[in-house]
């Protein structure tokens, strides 16, 4: 009882946000779609009708039908099935990438903002050039020093969203260390690991949540942008982009296999904007992320 | 103004050297020997030898950073591995079709956001500013390289009325420039409209319209100059965002341009283009920016940067 009731008092900011955003149609379908692509992405194995890999050279570029609700690809495989199956990949390399951006990203702009001096200057001037190259940009330099390949991807989007994270919790972190909360802290003998991670930090946590949800639609894109320019998902993977550039040979005869995993994504992408930017509405319309 | 100008200029030098020493570092960082790596896996020493000497891979680190630095400013890359031509002479015209291609887009995306957002913002909570917000989240999300194969399939597969990729001259770069401004059209529409909005709400709209000034003028006149310039922002970075676009679109176009040439060249292992291509990139987009932001500080002069 005395555990949620302080619970419910660390979240008290969140709880706002969600009482507010709960009366955002448009933010709750967002999460209602993502939480239903990560429900089918877990499925997948139950739920898809047939295997995803599985090749059969009598269904070829078969057309949309009640068999096959999407179609068949240039081997007979399952779009359906695929797409099914795909949703596990491109949410694996958003949620890891999402996770190694965010960590880096607001230790170094905690590190800057807090210490200030010249870790300051130094993490300023390395997010000055992360940012001089456009995301994508950015990410290729990455595949052009590992390779190809899934964890590559999952990297080389992970740095394309460090500088942002740098950004917000740099800027967040300069204004609250002037509050008094961290003055009382630092007068009652707290170090500064606990005034960065157990008092500003909390209070960069809306702001971070925001930037999380709508950085992950951008990543999503540029991994199946990655995937597409061939760096990321190799073939028979039923990774989207990898799905759609294969489907680009065939679009005279049979648009239904590049359409799908196209659509898939758009899905996906929009679900987290949407999501992302009712979170922002809650928390603070004039928020510049 | 002239003190913000030199040292925003001044200011540049650092990122610029940031810049090199990132795209440096690429052929550093690669894992195992990048000679080998290069030359591929059956090629005999001596070729892997040769290779070492033509990127100066045997020299200290130093050296070699010196070296790159001094022959980035003479723009001489060396010579392409694959086709071994010089990598300017490569680079260079790929460069130039990847501008036009971002330009036409830029401008693309300029007319139809601006409008579609002063229109969304005019009829505020209407059908059409709900419809415009609907189209902006559908440009965000999409793509480019899904919406660029619909455009091929109803513009040239059904309709016939464009050629589905390559370049041969204007006529071919209409549905690439479409597809990539397509995004950046919906940032800027949504900017414009959220700056209109807030303009709206000012005092000397108020006024203007008290003292009698057609709606028109309002609008034009007073509201839409001083919402424009956030919109300036916006439209700058949206440049260098479209120059990375366009590695996308390249490809899905066939269009021969340097982002096409940069895939193509991480894909074979081609070192001096990756490298040269990297530097043209992100040196246009930090280039833009610089412009951008000199463009804000005349067209607001309340910004006042050296009491920053």
């Amino acid at each position: 009882m005395k555990s949620a009731r302080k619970a419910r008092r660390q979240s008290g900011q969140l709880a706002l946000v969600w009482r507010r955003m709960r009366r955002n149609r448009l933010a709750i379908i967002g999460m209602a779609i993502i939480l239903a692509i990560l429900l089918i992405s877990f499925s997948a194995p139950y739920i898809a009708p047939y295997d995803p890999l599985k090749q059969n050279f009598r269904k070829l570029l078969q057309p949309v039908s009640a068999e096959h609700w999407f179609g068949c690809d240039q081997v007979g495989r399952d779009i359906f099935s695929r797409v099914l199956y795909g949703s596990a990949i491109t949410l694996r390399i958003g949620v890891l990438a999402i996770i190694i951006g965010l960590t880096c990203g607001t230790c170094l702009g905690m590190l800057g903002g807090y210490y200030g001096g010249l870790v300051d200057v130094g993490v300023v001037y390395l997010t000055d050039i992360l940012l001089a190259f456009p995301g994508l940009l950015l990410a290729l330099a990455v595949i052009a020093v590992l390779g190809s390949g899934i964890t590559s991807v999952t990297l080389a989007c992970s740095f394309s969203s460090i500088p942002q994270f740098i950004r917000v919790t740099r800027g967040m972190v300069l204004s609250e260390k002037e509050k008094d909360y961290v003055t009382a802290a630092r007068s009652i003998g707290e170090n500064n690991n606990a005034i960065m991670f157990r008092y500003i930090l909390p209070n960069c946590i809306p702001a971070l949540i925001v930037l999380l949800t709508l950085r992950v639609a951008i990543i999503i894109l540029i991994a199946s942008g990655l995937s597409f320019l061939g760096f990321g998902a190799q073939p028979p993977s039923p990774e989207w982009g990898a799905m759609l550039s294969e489907g680009r040979m065939y679009l005279q005869t049979a648009p239904h296999v590049a359409i799908f995993p196209g659509v898939a994504i758009s899905i996906l992408v929009l679900a987290f904007n949407l999501l992302g930017d009712g979170l922002r509405d809650a928390l603070d319309p004039r928020m510049k992320i | 103004m002239l003190l913000y100008t030199t040292r925003r200029i001044l200011l540049l030098i650092p990122t610029l050297i940031g810049i090199t020493l990132v795209s440096f570092l690429i052929l550093q960082l690669v894992p195992g020997d990048p000679a080998r790596t290069i030359a591929g896996l059956e090629a005999d020493e001596e070729t892997v030898q040769s290779i070492r000497t033509q990127l100066g891979l045997d020299k200290p680190i130093f050296v070699q950073y010196g070296r790159f630095i001094r022959n980035t400013l003479t723009g001489n890359f060396g010579r392409s591995i694959r086709t071994q031509n010089e990598v300017v002479a490569e680079v260079w015209p790929r460069f130039i079709n990847t501008l036009e291609l971002a330009l036409a887009s830029t401008i693309i995306a300029v007319f139809l956001g601006i409008p579609l957002g002063t229109l969304a913002a005019t009829h505020h909570n209407s059908p059409l500013d709900y419809c415009t917000m609907a189209a902006v989240l559908l440009g965000i999300s999409t793509p480019t390289f899904w919406s660029g194969l619909i455009m091929i399939l109803i513009f040239s597969v059904c309709l016939g009325w464009f050629p589905p990729g390559g370049a041969h001259g204007f006529l071919s770069l209409v549905l690439p420039s479409l597809t990539l401004a397509a995004p950046s059209a919906a940032i800027i529409a949504r900017m414009t409209r959220s700056s209109m909005l807030e303009v709206l709400k000012q005092d000397f709209i108020k006024t203007a319209r008290a003292k009698g000034q057609t709606e028109s003028r309002v609008i034009f006149e007073h509201a839409l100059q001083n919402a424009l310039i956030p919109t300036v922002t916006i439209v700058g970075l949206q440049f260098g965002y479209l120059m990375g676009g366009a590695i996308l679109v390249e490809t899905i176009f066939t269009l021969p341009g340097l982002g096409r040439l940069l895939v193509d060249s991480i894909l074979t292992r081609d070192y001096p283009v990756v490298q040269a291509g990297v530097i043209f990139f992100a040196g246009s987009f930090v280039l833009t920016n610089l412009g951008v932001d000199l463009l804000y500080n005349f067209l607001d002069p309340r910004i006042s940067y050296e009491k920053r």
